[in-house]
């Protein structure tokens, strides 16, 4: 980086170790204070259009190609919607608990990805140690027993997701009204034979979690970190819930704002406004309005939203992490990691008691029902509240389409996060380091931001950062694919 | 664990619901069909951290993925591991996913990069151009009868002798 009276070059590596890609500015004014930081989503959408027309009972197969992260998430949503398409509002035991296997398999191994392999780097070098230790095979090589429980922690979820779904790209498990397949004993044999050391190692990343964020409290409870509102779907009795509840809504405080909404009635409660620079939309609760009215989604907004967790040890943790909070919602942004690993330990004692109920190897698999022309599904994905909503025709095809990924959610939350964080970190500073700059990074990564489908991106998205002058003209930007 | 008779891994990537991107799945699909004795056949959308475990199982490995430019209709190229790494998204470059299956499970695999050209990658779809087709057709012409070789190291002598150089820009 270089520095000349009027402007200011910079070379900035781009945000990394984040899904999919997007674009940071940092507007500088002359006295290289922080007047504005924004993440931007350059990408333009397109796969609702190209979802219609196509045959309803593709969609639980075809949604799959919008993401190769969590293509189990919109597999399971779309599924859900075409559910109420087929008329279908209850499942058989066997097919209801084949679909929660493969849904805690995705968080299973989409949690431990997040954790080890994408933001442990920042938690146990340093949000500014030296970038090429901060990484990976850093870890590897400083942390090994670490480094392999977290590819094995996503290996074992992935095993489930074959179990349950089948090929990793054309994955079918769930169809119209059921699953396409039960577990075989087999399976349901080797899966068992490794749960013992995935509940283990579950509940030791929960510990390292929980310690890094009360070791470093007073450093992360600013860091990026503001008061909001937070969305997820409970279960009817208020337990912590990821496939089937109503929607729950509370303020920073611990207001509830809305409960229990069917989840068909969700667009008369939440609203989407478009701005400018964005292609990126930005969801709001309706009642409060754009201004007020955003939310956060995902680990933090669920654990802070549900009053209690149906498995023991999972309950254990949360309580714990309540109390932290006196009971009210945590705003902490870095909390993020410890309660993404509260839900990995759950979703690992969930593995455990489905595997052990003999419904999985049921043989009553799909229901029929009488056929509607709309339906919502919506899911907890790993990373928050998912949306799909279809309208068809009487020639099953696709009509409308509107879905709401979790990422989008996350839009406001995370450009607040963007902003705190350079202001608190980069404004006035002589010279803006590597390292300095991947506190803004750590801060988008809290949320575990999925951009590509955020977007509906198509082909390659380079993230793309760039430093502007106070006319906002770019005096340096760097482009990685 | 796998049986020791696997000697060879083909890892095929890519979006098969983005036109063009969908070459290493639609290799994965053809190779699967062919049932190969010795070879197992994983596709994905991208590479994975997981995919290590695998590679250490296999003594050659070949990565297979469509390519944004560089030669028609294909091209082949050892992969060699990288420990240094940066990660831009989830998924793994292949130099990267080498040097994890070494230094976490001791892999000793011979790698190699297997990019198909193709052309259309900016739209949905779930077809491949024309041209995409005729390169994944040249694609398998050539990777069958390799891996029809009695041994990894017949296998890989193969490999080694094309070493078709190429831009190894996947998508």
């Amino acid at each position: 980086m270089s520095d000349t009276p009027e402007t200011r070059r910079i070379v900035i590596e781009p945000v990394t170790r984040v899904e999919g890609h997007g674009k940071v500015t940092i507007l500088l004014d002359d006295e290289a204070k922080v007047k504005q930081a924004r993440l931007h989503i350059v990408e333009f959408r397109g796969f609702e259009r190209f979802i219609q027309g196509r045959p309803f009972w593709e969609l639980p197969v075809l949604v799959q190609r919008l993401c190769g992260i969590c293509p189990v998430s919109h597999h399971l949503a779309a599924a859900k919607a075409v559910d109420g398409i087929v008329g279908v509002d209850t499942l058989t035991p066997t097919a209801l608990k084949m679909r929660l296997l493969m849904h805690h398999g995705q968080f299973l191994q989409s949690h431990a990805l997040h954790f080890f392999h994408l933001s442990s780097p920042d938690l146990l070098f340093g949000f500014d140690a030296d970038v090429n230790e901060r990484n990976v095979i850093g870890v590897a090589a400083k942390y090994p027993e670490l480094a392999k429980q977290g590819i094995l922690l996503r290996k074992y979820g992935q095993e489930i997701i074959k179990a349950t779904a089948g090929k990793k790209i054309h994955g079918t498990g769930a169809i119209p009204g059921g699953v396409n397949k039960n577990l075989s004993l087999e399976e349901r044999d080797q899966l068992l034979s490794d749960i013992d050391q995935i509940m283990e190692w579950a509940s030791g990343a929960v510990t390292l979690a929980k310690d890094y964020t009360l070791e470093h409290l007073d450093d992360l409870s600013g860091f990026g970190s503001f008061e909001s509102n937070h969305l997820s779907i409970v279960r009817s009795d208020g337990a912590y819930e990821i496939y089937d509840g109503g929607l729950r809504a509370q303020d920073a405080e611990g207001n509830i704002i809305f409960d229990h909404v069917e989840n068909e009635k969700y667009d008369e409660y939440l609203a989407e406004e478009v701005r400018s620079w964005t292609y990126m939309k930005f969801p709001f609760i309706k009642e409060i309005g754009p201004e007020e009215g955003w939310y956060r989604v995902g680990p933090l907004a669920r654990v802070n939203n549900c009053d209690f967790f149906d498995t023991p040890e999972a309950e254990k943790e949360c309580k714990e992490f309540k109390g932290l909070t006196d009971g009210k919602p945590n705003n902490i942004t870095m909390a993020y990691h410890w309660a993404r690993m509260i839900e990995l330990l759950h979703s690992a004692e969930k593995i455990q008691e489905l595997l052990d109920d003999s419904d999985l190897q049921g043989e009553d698999l799909v229901v029929t029902g009488e056929r509607r022309d709309e339906a919502v599904g919506v899911i907890e994905a790993p990373r928050g509240t998912l949306f799909h909503h279809y309208r068809v025709n009487e020639d099953d095809q696709v009509t409308m389409a509107n879905l709401i990924v979790s990422t989008t959610s996350n839009n406001e939350p995370m450009n607040r996060a963007v902003q705190k964080v350079a202001e608190d970190y980069l404004s006035g500073v002589p010279e803006i380091t590597e390292g300095l700059l991947n506190h803004v990074e750590v801060a988008i990564r809290a949320y575990d931001p999925c951009l590509s489908c955020a977007t509906h991106a198509m082909g390659q998205m380079p993230l793309i950062v760039e430093l502007m002058d106070r006319q906002g003209r770019i005096v340096d930007r760097k482009i990685k694919g | 664990m796998r049986q020791v008779s696997q000697q060879v891994l083909l890892l095929c990537y890519g979006n098969p619901g983005r036109l063009d991107d969908g070459l290493g799945a639609a290799l994965a699909e053809a190779l699967e069909e062919s049932a190969l004795p010795g070879v197992t056949v994983e596709a994905d959308y991208q590479l994975t951290v997981e995919d290590a475990t695998s590679i250490a199982e296999h003594p050659v490995v070949i990565f297979v993925d469509a390519a944004l430019r560089g030669s028609e209709p294909f091209f082949c190229r050892p992969v060699e591991p990288k420990p240094s790494i940066s990660f831009s998204s989830h998924s793994v470059e292949p130099e990267n996913l080498l040097a994890l299956a070494q230094k976490m499970f001791g892999a000793h695999s011979k790698a190699y990069a297997l990019g198909i050209r193709g052309y259309q990658f900016d739209d949905f779809g779930e077809s491949l151009s024309p041209k995409a087709e005729e390169n994944l057709a040249a694609a398998i012409q050539f990777l069958v009868p390799v891996l029809r070789r009695s041994n990894a190291g017949e296998i890989a002598a193969a490999l080694d002798a094309l070493n078709v150089q190429g831009d190894d820009n996947g998508v």
